[in-house]
């Protein structure tokens, strides 16, 4: 007897201990700050950097951070999937809950601008770029796309560049063939690889986003910088005629692709080119990582690089960025470890080892491949334009109409219905 | 109303009064109330939230909760991806659901035979049902890949199937946005998935053979029915509990299918192999249509809720008669 009431008593303390714990979970995500629940003040660096060479890049950074500052405690909060869209998902999910990450990575322009910075969960950095003299370290363009409404909201770390073709050297040699550099160039060039049996353009849209940026790149190279720009800040409409005609070019080279390339990510595509079964692929150059680390393929040896056609004096940029988010209770610390950041020391750790060039443009050529020196210098002087296809463009929402009406045209291979699918999707746009 | 009793009752007092819950009831009830409580908030309370967010004008990243009535709905009918979804859920349950069952079952019957090593075959069927859908899908995908795997003995043949990365559909009659049909390249999908849960119908159909006790095949046969008789029927109707458990099983894993497309093929070209759960995440989580997300999340609960709901209520009235 005694034994059954102790029994409805545990019962009954384990009923209300859930009730209780219910409570309190309530008041932790009501509550605005992420550090008032016991986290003391870790340091949390949330990204997606898990993959090969930017894993390394993220840990010799972090090392060296905790080496200046052995008083912060540094924790590393990456969380793994490609292109970031498992974090991502993450992420939204903490900052609706109110318990943001230290800093997190962003790519800079409508994902951050249109989406942390819109919903008003953005510190500015003004006073940080103030401090450590930054405005004028930073090129105009990229700045622009890391501030809204005049005000800085990130620091960028590394830059990738879109609009590169990277192509099989040894059968252009055989083929007698020269990098294409006009959009009929291409066409000759792509033909004739055709007319041998070589697969012309190597694209892998398993997940659509890689035939997205081939669009992008084709748009730019039609449109030009100015109005490719034009697109995101409504000044330019869908309906335009060249839009169209990048539409239809794409069309035309649809014929070009490997048959398989529904069912490839980017990196089976790259490989297709590394290993000579395709000649050409559209990626961005975080393609010349894969080749050399993955593949262990040498640069401007085995493969070559030049821009997508008419881009040559463009930089489709994609940028990974950190900011400073509002509710949290250490931001000092977050602000040294982004004044750290965007030094060149930093910067010069970690793009080497990830593969792509610093943000900044006074940073060390010598430490940087063939390639990371002439793509630092075309950074330069380049006209910075941002990326579709990695959420610089337009917000994450009409990405994905995008990606959704492009994956329906690479089959049914309709200009006009793509055409009415963007038009009515940009309504979104501001 | 059931709490009623909760209020200070010592056992010495009320004893043996004729409270309408005796003791161990009211004890037991106790035990589970935690679980209650859990369940009510963590599935009911959420499906309530997800219902109230699918009737939301939440589609962007930052919550936006009023109410827009069918909104989301209408326009998820009217988007060419989710017929697609609608139309492959339909032909991958219909496959999945037919292979799994006549698979299950001839193999079932064949290890009735009482072969020797027969704990041998039905671990080896048995097997890919430890596997992840995730595994499955991996595998398949440099199985069924073009380029490898077996096709390239096929090709020698003269053989080009593309699998799943088909993009036609048969007959593909125009419907709505889309083409009506049989998409071939969930054909590749259909396969994966039989393959790893045709084991689970063959332990079925094989421990509802071995319930079915030998005096009605005989007596069966005594009357004059040839073995193909006692099998359609005798044994199969014997059978038909357990086809229905299996349909039940089955259906609610491919209407919900989601890491077996998610790691085999992904939204597939055309989407012709895309399935309500591939678009509840990408639209959800990377579009942010938080909104639109939900309504997908609603309207695959309905679905379940169409074969689960009947199967309920007849197994209650089962219970009770």
């Amino acid at each position: 007897m005694k034994r059954k009431w102790l029994m409805a008593f545990t019962a009954l303390i384990l009923t209300f201990s859930l009730a209780l714990l219910g409570c309190n979970s309530d008041s932790k995500t009501g509550g605005k700050s992420g550090g008032k629940n016991g986290k003391g003040t870790k340091l949390e660096i949330f990204s997606w950097w898990t993959g090969a060479g930017e894993e390394d890049g993220l840990k010799a950074i972090l090392a060296d951070f905790k080496k200046k500052h052995p008083d912060i405690n540094v924790v590393n909060a990456a969380v793994a999937g490609g292109a970031g869209t498992n974090a991502k998902a993450v992420l939204a999910n903490r900052m609706q809950a109110g318990d943001p990450p230290s800093t997190f990575q962003v790519h800079g322009g409508a994902e951050l601008n249109d989406g942390w910075v819109a919903a008003g969960k953005m510190e500015p950095l003004d006073d940080l770029y103030d401090k450590e003299g930054w405005r004028d370290k930073f090129p105009k363009d990229l700045i622009d796309l890391v501030s809204k409404d005049g005000k800085i909201y990130s620091v960028p770390v590394d830059i990738h560049r879109g609009n590169v073709i990277f192509y099989n050297k040894k059968i252009f040699e055989e083929n007698g063939l020269q990098p294409p550099k006009t959009f009929d160039d291409f066409k000759a060039v792509a033909d004739k690889l055709l007319k041998k049996g070589i697969t012309p353009l190597a694209l892998g849209d398993k997940e659509p986003w890689a035939a997205t940026m081939v669009f992008e790149d084709i748009l730019l190279g039609k449109l030009g910088p100015d109005d490719y720009r034009g697109l995101w800040t409504g000044k330019v409409g869908f309906d335009d005629p060249r839009v169209k005609d990048a539409a239809e070019t794409f069309k035309s080279w649809i014929p070009y692709f490997n048959k398989d390339h529904s069912s490839r990510n980017w990196q089976d595509a790259a490989q297709l080119v590394g290993e000579g079964k395709a000649a050409m692929n559209i990626m961005g150059d975080w393609a010349k990582g894969y080749f050399t680390n993955d593949l262990k393929l040498k640069t401007n040896v085995d493969f070559g690089w030049t821009t997508t056609p008419n881009t040559s004096d463009d930089f489709m940029v994609i940028t990974d960025t950190f900011g400073l988010p509002k509710g949290i209770d250490n931001p000092d610390q977050v602000k040294t470890f982004l004044s750290y950041l965007g030094s060149t020391e930093a910067q010069d750790i970690f793009n080497p080892l990830k593969g792509s060039i610093p943000a900044r443009v006074d940073a060390d050529p010598s430490k940087y491949d063939e390639y990371g020196k002439q793509t630092m210098e075309d950074f330069k002087t380049a006209h910075i334009t941002p990326s579709l296809a990695h959420g610089s463009a337009a917000p994450e929402g009409f990405l994905t109409k995008v990606n959704n009406a492009m994956n329906i045209f690479v089959t049914q291979q309709n200009v006009d219905n793509f055409i009415n699918t963007l038009v009515s999707a940009s309504s979104d746009l501001k | 109303m059931t709490l009623q009793p909760e209020t200070k009752t010592h056992p010495t007092i009320k004893p043996k009064t004729k409270k309408r819950l005796s003791k161990d009831r009211w004890l037991a009830f106790l035990f589970i109330l935690p679980s209650i409580i859990l369940i009510a908030i963590f599935v009911y309370g959420f499906i309530a939230w997800t219902g109230y967010v699918s009737l939301s004008n939440w589609n962007s990243l930052v919550p936006d909760l009023s109410f827009v009535g069918l909104k989301n709905y209408l326009f998820l009918f009217h988007d060419f991806r989710f017929q697609a979804d609608l139309r492959n859920t339909l032909f991958f349950t219909i496959l999945f659901i037919l292979c799994v069952l006549i698979l299950g079952l001839f193999l079932a019957v064949l290890l009735d035979r009482k072969i020797r090593g027969e704990s041998v075959f039905r671990n080896i069927f048995l097997f890919p049902m430890a596997l992840s859908f995730i595994v499955t899908g991996v595998v398949w995908q440099w199985i069924l890949n073009p380029s490898t795997g077996v096709n390239l003995i096929l090709h020698k043949l003269g053989l080009k199937p593309m699998w799943y990365t088909s993009v036609s559909v048969i007959p593909g009659v125009e419907w709505g946005k889309i083409q009506f049909g049989i998409p071939v390249a969930i054909i590749a999908v259909v396969i994966a998935a039989v393959w790893q849960m045709t084991g689970f119908s063959l332990a079925m159909y094989l421990a509802g053979l071995r319930a079915i006790p030998e005096e009605l095949r005989e007596a069966a046969r005594i009357d004059g029915a040839n073995e193909f008789q006692v099998f359609t029927k005798v044994i199969f109707p014997q059978l038909m509990p357990i086809t229905v458990s299996v349909i039940i099983i089955m259906a609610h894993i491919s209407l919900k299918i989601f890491d077996l497309i998610y790691a085999m093929t992904g939204p597939g070209a055309n989407f012709v192999t895309d399935v309500p759960g591939v678009y509840m995440y990408e639209t959800t989580f990377r579009g942010n249509f938080y909104g639109n997300g939900a309504a997908i999340a609603i309207i695959m609960l309905l679905f379940v809720a169409i074969f689960i709901v009947p199967y309920l209520i007849s197994s209650r009235k089962g219970g009770e008669s």
